[in-house]
């Protein structure tokens, strides 16, 4: 069996909603370059939704894999779906990731999650409850 | 196209060593160790193969080879044997580099276990180690120092005949792991003043599976596997005779056309250097001169290095990479760590090990796949946006060698 899913080398090999939005609501970035990983999430929000979601990665496969599936499964959803995404159901819907590429799906979570407190920060609405004290995993 | 560059993980089976492989497989398929005709006609075959062998290296006698299941376990034998040997007449101290291989590094953490102490040399920034800090790192209490022939990461070549001398002058045991040189760079275990050193045949187009260990007569070994009385009772287990002779014929292949295969190689090397110093911030890792001939070691700021593999893989060129999602660890190359190359360029290195098989055609598709795979993971990533507007600090130069 190979290293990757088959649906992990698509998201590598065609990464969606790759680059930066200007005039972004929120932006959340995570990781550091000794770890050898960092995504950035940009997020425009309307009406509550996810109007458009871009993202920057600097890593491995399966981190572009995972920053991709991550801005696929929340786009167009609503703040509060998109609060509820965690890192299994990115891993899920990539069909499986190796156990030491687990973190990389960490790392996407807590991407959205870091733009979301952006969001909140910057409009000034009350943050959820679940954002509140939100730190990223160390990687 | 296809191009395989990956020759320090693996070469490709020669046509001499598969050809005697299955001549061995078909017509010699005794067991050596049988004193009928079946059992003494593959005997026979086993000696060549030690002869032949013996005749690369130049080691006095054919005695002193054995044969192993592979290069780790040559260097497991060759530091057990010192240690454990040495260690009743008070001697329990090693030497080695930070850069060896983990079959090397491993065992040296094992011996530590057990009592041991051992010395880690780190190389100069070129990969090189300063022979001087070597000198001294000995000890009264030294048994041994093993520093390996030419790195399989980054294809530095070490100073051998000068650590060889000073290991010789100061009555030190010197083991090389030549896995990577062996067949590729000349070896004269004495001219070299080697005592002890490993070989590993898939790395010379030979099979998988079998190792050489050369120790100069006199020097007491310890079984790493006991059993029969295999290989001069050094290393039980029946042994592998087709595989070997395919091995020695591979070495022999290797030995007689080394000089127009290194020219050959160093070439195509240097073509492939010269094709990628013009990418900013990014660097050759290693000493671009005292080199294996096939090893090219490039470090890229601002992206990393499976990704960039596994990108080539998709383009048909296979190579490797120094970062941490490619080992087992959560930790980019402790060769490159411990040369003093930045983290974060050691999350981002490509290794190409070529060979004879390459042609300058492969190495310009790789030198244009390399500029755009590059390119297009340093447009995704928010690292190297951050380099460039100044939010983070670049850790190599703009230019290599400029």
């Amino acid at each position: 069996m190979s290293l990757y899913s088959d649906k992990v080398m698509d998201h590598f090999e065609h990464p969606r909603n790759v680059g930066v939005i200007e005039d972004a609501d929120g932006v959340g970035e995570v990781g550091n370059p000794l770890c050898g990983d960092i995504m950035k999430m940009y997020l425009k929000i309307e009406d509550d939704r996810i109007a458009d979601v871009k993202f920057k990665t600097f890593g491995c496969g399966s981190a572009i894999a995972t920053s991709s599936m991550a801005t696929e499964l929340i786009k167009g959803k609503t703040l509060d779906e998109a609060l509820d995404l965690t890192n299994k159901a990115v891993v899920e819907a990539l069909d499986g990731l190796p156990a030491r590429k687990i973190h990389c799906s960490v790392l996407a979570e807590d991407a959205i999650k870091a733009a979301l407190v952006d969001y909140y920060t910057r409009s000034g609405r009350e943050m959820p409850e679940s954002l509140v004290g939100f730190e990223p995993h160390e990687d | 196209m296809k191009v395989y560059a990956d020759n320090a993980a693996t070469t490709y089976l020669s046509k001499t060593a598969r050809d005697r492989l299955i001549q061995c497989l078909d017509e010699f398929n005794g067991n050596p160790n049988s004193l009928h005709s079946d059992g003494q006609r593959t005997q026979e075959v086993l000696d060549e193969a030690r002869e032949i062998v013996a005749k690369c290296i130049n080691a006095a006698k054919p005695n002193e080879v054995y044969f192993t299941g592979g290069g780790s376990e040559s260097d497991n034998q060759a530091l057990l044997s010192a240690a454990r040997g040495l260690a009743p007449k008070g001697k329990k101290h090693l030497i080695t580099l930070n850069i060896e291989h983990h079959a090397i590094l491993h065992t040296m953490k094992k011996l530590e276990k057990e009592g041991f102490e051992v010395t880690y040399i780190a190389p100069q920034a070129n990969g090189i180690v300063d022979v001087k800090d070597i000198e001294n790192a000995i000890r009264e209490d030294t048994a041994l120092v093993s520093v390996m022939f030419a790195n399989n990461e980054m294809g530095a070549i070490q100073p051998i005949p000068e650590i060889g001398a000073l290991c010789k002058s100061k009555g030190v045991l010197f083991h090389t792991d030549a896995v990577q040189a062996a067949a590729h760079l000349p070896i004269d275990v004495q001219a070299m003043n080697i005592d002890m050193l490993s070989m590993s045949g898939h790395k010379f187009h030979g099979p998988k599976g079998v190792g050489i260990f050369y120790a100069r007569n006199g020097i007491r070994l310890v079984n790493v596997i006991e059993g029969g009385a295999q290989e001069r009772g050094k290393r039980a287990g029946t042994v592998n005779v087709p595989g070997i002779s395919a091995t020695a014929y591979a070495l022999r292949e290797g030995t007689e056309n080394m000089e127009a295969n290194m020219t050959k190689v160093r070439t195509l090397r240097d073509r492939l250097i010269e094709g990628l110093k013009d990418i900013p911030y990014s660097q050759l890792n290693g000493d671009p001169v005292k080199r294996l001939p096939g090893n090219v070691n490039w470090s890229f700021e601002g992206v990393e290095g499976e990704s960039l593999l596994l990108h080539l893989d998709m383009y048909g060129i296979e190579c490797s990479s120094g970062s941490a999602c490619t080992s087992e660890s959560l930790d980019p190359s402790h060769v490159l760590l411990g040369m003093g190359v930045p983290v974060e360029a050691a999350h981002g290195s490509l290794r190409f090990s070529l060979d004879i098989e390459n042609t300058e055609e492969q190495i310009d598709y790789i030198i244009e796949k390399v500029h755009e795979v590059v390119a297009f993971y340093r447009n995704l990533s928010p690292y190297w946006e951050e380099l460039l507007t100044g939010k983070r600090e670049h850790c190599i130069p703009e230019y290599w060698n400029a």
